[in-house]
């Protein structure tokens, strides 16, 4: 179940490529829904430099093969990757991609959604941002 | 008694409020998570409600209980994606 912690900058575009031919599937799907978060360089009313992401190792990880797992009984998919960094970010740099291939779009946009959600909800995290004034803890995530 | 022991892990602010990242409690008896908080976090008073704890890396409410044994953590609330 691919859930990846990456240390490294990562691009998305190329783990989506790289992991679709690895899947070996091609014909069963017919769509594919995916999001990339990246890091602003602002939040809050500051402009932000750079950020350091913070995890629980095996926490982080078993709670979103969690997250995922839940997907895949909710909705009819192929596969639903998740690619999350951690370690120094800088602004511009993708932080966060999921990834769903699906027969149909109706269950990629929607399995998409809830592990992007549920994953800001629950999955153990914690940005630390480098501003103007310093640096600081995001306290919790914003709704949108 | 020996072996009667937990590991507790902070993390993030709330790691930085206790100004430690994890230690090592000996065990009295019968203990809940949310009792194990009580202790460990003297003097600071942090809100329990704001405080999120997991045991063995899974989340556990506060009235779970803690055996010897038990990686224990308690951490603000996630921000991650």
């Amino acid at each position: 179940m691919p859930v990846l912690i990456e240390p490294q900058a990562f691009d998305p575009q190329q783990a989506i490529s790289d992991y679709e031919h690895k899947l070996g599937c091609q014909g069963q799907y017919g769509a594919t829904a995916s999001f990339v978060g990246t890091m602003r360089d602002f939040n809050n009313g500051e402009r932000v430099h750079r950020m350091t992401l913070e995890h629980y190792p095996g926490m982080t990880e078993r709670t979103v093969e969690q997250i995922v797992a839940t997907a895949k009984r909710r909705w009819e998919v192929l596969e639903i990757l998740v690619v999350h960094r951690v370690g120094d970010i800088a602004v511009g740099e993708p932080i966060v991609l999921v990834a769903v291939w699906s027969a149909h779009r109706a269950a990629a946009f929607d399995a998409c959604r809830f592990v992007m959600e549920e994953l800001k909800s629950n999955a153990p995290f914690w940005k630390r941002e480098i501003t103007d004034n310093g640096s600081r803890w995001v306290e919790k995530n914003t709704p949108d | 008694m020996a072996g009667q022991t937990i590991t507790i892990k902070y993390f993030a602010s709330l790691r930085e409020k206790l100004g430690k990242s994890d230690e090592v409690l000996t065990l009295d008896g019968e203990v809940s998570i949310s009792e194990v908080w009580q202790q460990v976090s003297r003097p600071y008073t942090a809100d329990e409600g704001t405080v999120l704890m997991a045991i063995n890396k899974v989340y556990a409410n506060p009235d779970a209980p803690v055996v010897a044994g038990d990686e224990v953590a308690f951490f603000p609330p996630v921000t991650g994606g």
